[in-house]
């Protein structure tokens, strides 16, 4: 087993054998959305709770999708995230869930750090679906699963991930795994969203796109989050496109075979043009089928694995207890 | 060490030579029973039973100059023992580059031991489509049946006990081919509630137990 972690909170810590074995594993998943029949029975049975705190479409759908066809029974809960007392509620919430008896919790809330709470509270695998401004580790599992499908490779590539860096915990689970698996990190983007102190992770910082994008192999750009751009970190919208929006000009000081990438959802003429969205340096729809597949294995991994304390199947490899009973008879005879 | 390594207590029971005359006599069968290769489609089970697949694939192309369509199944994901408490390792990619709607499904394992593979694989290529009919050719029959299976070609009919190991090499993914058996020892065990797993099957010289 080459991931035995209990929970998927982030991709911070992970090994890179450990980001290999989700990978590999996610590409034998896209087979089973391939096929007429999208559905194995690997988790026939089991019951995956989607928790959201925060709005998401696709990410929610994509996980439950991915559950759905590896047969688990899926259950969506919408939670408001007004309450002023977030870690109580949390907590409780937690409580709640643990009593009907899940067999995972896929969390997305507003606060940093609140999938780690949970897992303290429940005794059922966590997988964070996006906490705050920390981690989203499946989305970044799934871009590095479409750079190295695309590339062959990720060590050795120079990635840029560009635009609100600050806010983004797509861009730091991002730099964790990609740093693991031995690519270089460069975070473009103005001073306010991009500080300087974030040298500090591991990445280099450039303030200029143009000067940014040059000669790297895979472009990362980041959803801005228009509310955010109320003057206090930029100007004005106008301003913020006129010097970050991907535009063909752009791409062209990065490699001839860049691909780009988009967490979604786009703000065209925002942080990117249309022309290169759809253009043909663009990987976003492989991002969207990827995901799927990296949460199926994601779920599998951490659903489908043995129970402590366990009853050992018939089918499976027969144990004897280290050196005291004598090898117990098979079961089924 | 592995618990797989060799030592005095194992025993060969099948050779190169013994494997590659095994399997041109099943090609013979395969051919003869279905008179020719006609709307036949081969899918070998990982790992292992994809090699001999092709291995058959190949001495079909021999013997009658045509190419088999040919396919290999994961069978992890249809396992009955996954909730059970069974190891999963690397569940690996399953590619049938055609239509089994109508085919007659040749399906090509290593070792037939419970039949629970067999069922597991069975349940996977019914999702593929309506297969014709199944075939089942195995080159080791070592018993111990847990399911109504039997296979229609067969390498060699191994008794054995059900404690023992059935060790299939193939010069493709272990650098020879070789059927031994391994009487039952002692293994690293799997402590439940520690956390401790059991540590079956490398990958490279597995221990087919179901």
């Amino acid at each position: 087993m080459l991931f035995a972690r209990p929970h998927l909170l982030g991709l911070e810590g992970l090994t890179a054998e450990e980001i290999d074995f989700l990978l590999d594993s996610a590409e034998s998943f896209k087979e089973v959305s391939e096929r007429e029949i999208k559905k194995v029975p690997a988790l026939r049975g089991r019951t995956v709770v989607n928790l959201f705190y925060e709005a998401s479409t696709r990410t929610r759908t994509s996980f439950e999708i991915a559950a759905k066809r590896l047969s688990a029974d899926t259950i969506n809960l919408s939670a408001s995230a007004s309450s002023a007392a977030k870690g109580e509620t949390l907590t409780d919430t937690a409580r709640n869930l643990a009593a009907m008896r899940p067999d995972a919790i896929v969390v997305r809330h507003p606060s940093s750090g609140a999938p780690d709470l949970l897992a303290r509270h429940v005794d059922c695998p966590i997988i964070n679906a996006g906490d705050g401004a920390h981690e989203h580790p499946t989305q970044a599992l799934l871009d590095l699963l479409t750079i190295r499908e695309r590339k062959g490779r990720i060590a050795g590539l120079t990635v840029a991930i560009v635009g609100d860096v600050l806010h983004s915990r797509v861009a730091r689970s991002n730099l964790f795994g990609l740093l693991t698996m031995g690519a270089k990190v460069r975070f473009v983007g103005p001073p306010t969203l991009v500080p300087p102190g974030f040298s500090e992770l591991g990445a280099e910082i450039v303030w200029d796109l143009h000067e940014g994008l040059k000669d790297v192999d895979v472009v990362m750009m980041l959803r801005i989050q228009r509310e955010r751009m109320n003057g206090r970190y930029f100007s004005s919208l106008d301003e913020y496109s006129r010097l970050y929006c991907l535009s063909a000009d752009a791409v062209a000081r990065a490699r001839k075979d860049v691909i780009i990438l988009h967490p979604g959802p786009m703000n065209r003429g925002v942080e990117i043009s249309s022309t290169v969205a759809d253009g043909p340096y663009s990987v976003i729809m492989d991002q969207v089928t990827n995901g799927v597949a990296v949460r199926m294995a994601v779920l599998y991994v951490l659903v489908g694995r043995r129970k402590a304390g366990a009853e050992q199947g018939e089918g499976a490899v027969p144990i004897a207890l280290a050196e005291a009973s004598p090898r117990r008879a098979a079961t089924g005879e | 060490m592995s618990p797989n390594s060799r030592d005095d207590a194992t025993r060969v029971v099948l050779d190169a030579a013994q494997i590659h005359r095994a399997l041109a006599r099943i090609a013979h069968e395969i051919l003869e029973r279905n008179k020719g290769v006609e709307g036949l489609g081969i899918v070998g089970i990982r790992s292992r039973g994809d090699l001999i697949a092709r291995r058959l694939q190949q001495e079909i192309a021999r013997l009658e100059g045509e190419s088999v369509p040919i396919g290999a199944i994961d069978v992890t994901l249809y396992r009955d023992d996954i909730s059970r408490g069974a190891d999963h390792h690397l569940v690996q990619i399953t590619e049938i580059p055609w239509e089994v709607d109508g085919r007659t499904v040749l399906l090509v394992d290593d070792v037939l031991f419970t039949g629970r593979t067999t069922r597991a694989a069975l349940d996977a290529l019914m999702d593929f489509g309506r297969p014709r009919a199944i075939q089942l050719a195995v080159l080791v029959d070592r018993g111990h049946r847990e399911l109504p299976i039997r296979a229609d070609y067969v390498g060699k009919n191994l008794p054995t006990q059900r404690a023992e190991d059935v060790l299939v090499r193939l010069s493709e993914s272990d650098g020879l081919d070789e059927v031994a058996i391994r009487p039952a020892g002692p293994r690293i065990a799997a402590v439940p509630g520690t956390g401790v797993e059991s540590k079956p099957a490398s990958r490279d010289t597995r221990a087919r137990r179901a």
